[in-house]
């Protein structure tokens, strides 16, 4: 039995094929005898945001990490940009879900962590590291630590660390799931902004189905036992309507209901 | 309030002494003096200079003993921490030297090492070291994995893990046990003189005990409480330099 329905090329509406960024080809991963991805092949558009959606458990962070090249797959391949992926490279930053900054770090070195890595000299990674702190909307926080700032504040400097580095793809391992509820509508309209003016290809794991069908160019649904891609979703009316719409609009509305009834038999 | 804390430890030393006084004034025994005769003590045996060619004494073992249990504490630690199978094998000698009954063991090591300052340096190595080492190797482990897959996925190499993300978030835990340990070593430099052979501090604890000199013993022991409580003071200061985010005040301020 064929698990993978996308492995013809996406072709847009209006005719272009989309270039992949990233491309997963048959990914199986085994902790022992317990089997989280069978034969999971998947492909990400560049530029646009891919959301893989699922009940718990069913792989998406362990697919997230393997792309990210965090984790080894035990068969299978991940291309980003056509090439193999050995390990973590620097066409890929990580959006952690517990924010992992540095708790003994300043906002500013935190978010120039990555540059720091790389080996960029300290004023000229201070400077870059200012542009994307003022960007993630936290200017006039540089010199504060990670505890004296609120849960969405912490991962909007975790946003900018991935930023700072300026990879063509961002993985986001559920990026919004320890903020609150108003929180996390103003980080997705933020995301979609994002998407629109960063030239990125962003990989986005979530378990909200109503968050997924907002931010998403491609929803793909994982299902568990084994895990595999049951279904891709490309919603494609409501995005040009402004970010305000969506959550009004028909389509948006169907798709979140077609999600849920295809999910909630796998929800105990 | 800025001083708030210098306040509170200034009112906790003077109601420790009034304590001291009181009971010195009671007296709840013969052989304990009051507070104001002991300093009356520590500042004859000051200006005279015998608490200095005391200290000369007594500070070599603990300064050697100290140094070596907090660098090569911290290198087992780390190593312990970062590999199991160094964990089996040396987790254990320190569980059993942490657990031992130091004064028993003091006469083997007289018979191995002799009365000299190796002696004296070992056993403040076995106060200090266990409890800096195993809380140096739990904190290594415990550290979150989402910080080291965060330095992996940004491209850190293996030795910049440990460096720059290991090792500073391992610190305020390192930093508990060297508190510790240096204490214990405290203890440790005072025991070896009183059980080893009477040289320095351990030496006026001993001989003013002897010719029933109680002010002069006290004025003694407070000195080396005093001069460990700057010392943690001191290590104090050197962590919040070191790693500033580690400080994050109290809960309730």
């Amino acid at each position: 039995m064929d698990m993978s329905p996308t492995r013809k090329n996406v072709v847009e509406a209006s005719g272009f094929k989309v270039e992949n960024a990233v491309s997963t080809r048959k990914i199986s991963k085994n902790y022992g005898p317990v089997e989280a991805l069978r034969n999971l092949s998947l492909d990400f558009p560049k530029g646009q945001l891919t959301s893989l959606l699922g009940p718990s458990g069913c792989g998406k962070t362990t697919l997230l990490k393997i792309i990210a090249g965090l984790l080894e797959p035990t068969s299978g391949e991940v291309e980003v940009n056509g090439r193999a992926v050995t390990g973590p490279g620097p066409d890929r930053a990580f959006v952690f879900q517990d924010f992992a900054l540095l708790p003994w770090a300043s906002v500013l070195r935190n978010v120039a962590f990555g540059l720091e890595l790389r080996g960029v000299a300290k004023s000229e990674r201070e400077a870059v590291a200012e542009k994307y702190i003022r960007d993630v909307g936290l200017a006039g926080f540089e010199k504060n630590y990670p505890h004296e700032l609120s849960g969405g504040m912490r991962q909007r400097v975790g946003l900018a660390r991935a930023l700072a580095v300026d990879s063509e793809v961002l993985l986001m391992d559920e990026p919004f799931s320890a903020v609150d509820e108003q929180t996390r509508r103003k980080f997705q309209e933020d995301l979609l902004n994002l998407v629109q003016t960063e030239n990125k290809t962003f990989i986005f794991v979530t378990h909200s189905i109503e968050e997924a069908v907002y931010v998403s160019d491609q929803i793909a649904i994982l299902l568990p036992r084994p895990s595999r891609v049951s279904e891709i979703i490309r919603p494609a009316g409501f995005r040009s309507k402004g970010a305000e719409n969506i959550r009004r609009d028909l389509e948006y509305l169907d798709i979140v209901d077609r999600i849920w009834a295809s999910l909630r038999t796998y929800v105990e | 309030m800025p001083n708030r804390s210098l306040v509170l430890k200034v009112l906790s030393a003077v109601i420790v002494f009034s304590a001291w006084e009181i009971a010195g004034r009671i007296p709840v025994s013969y052989a304990f003096p009051t507070f104001l005769e002991s300093m009356n003590a520590l500042v004859h045996m000051t200006i005279d200079g015998r608490l200095f060619s005391a200290y000369a004494e007594t500070l070599q073992p603990l300064a050697v003993g100290i140094a070596i249990s907090a660098t090569l504490g911290i290198a087992l630690g780390l190593w312990i921490g970062l590999s199991s199978w160094f964990d089996w094998l040396f987790s254990p000698i320190f569980i059993v030297m942490q657990a031992a009954p130091l004064a028993a063991l003091i006469p083997l090591l007289v018979m191995a090492y002799g009365i000299g300052l190796t002696s004296k340096v070992f056993v403040v190595c076995i106060m200090a070291m266990p409890v800096i080492v195993l809380n140096t190797a739990g904190a290594v482990r415990n550290t979150p994995t989402s910080l080291t897959e965060m330095g992996r996925s940004f491209l850190a190499s293996d030795y910049e893990v440990i460096l720059k993300i290991i090792i500073p978030a391992a610190s305020p835990v390192i930093f508990s046990g060297l508190r510790l340990g240096i204490s214990a070593g405290f203890i440790g430099a005072i025991l070896s003189e009183l059980k080893i052979t009477p040289t320095g501090i351990g030496d006026i604890i001993t001989y003013s005990r002897s010719i029933a000199d109680y002010p002069s013993m006290y004025a003694a022991i407070f000195s080396i409480i005093f001069l460990a409580v700057l010392f943690l003071n001191l290590l104090e200061k050197i962590e919040a330099t070191l790693f500033a985010g580690n400080v994050r005040g109290y809960v309730s301020d």
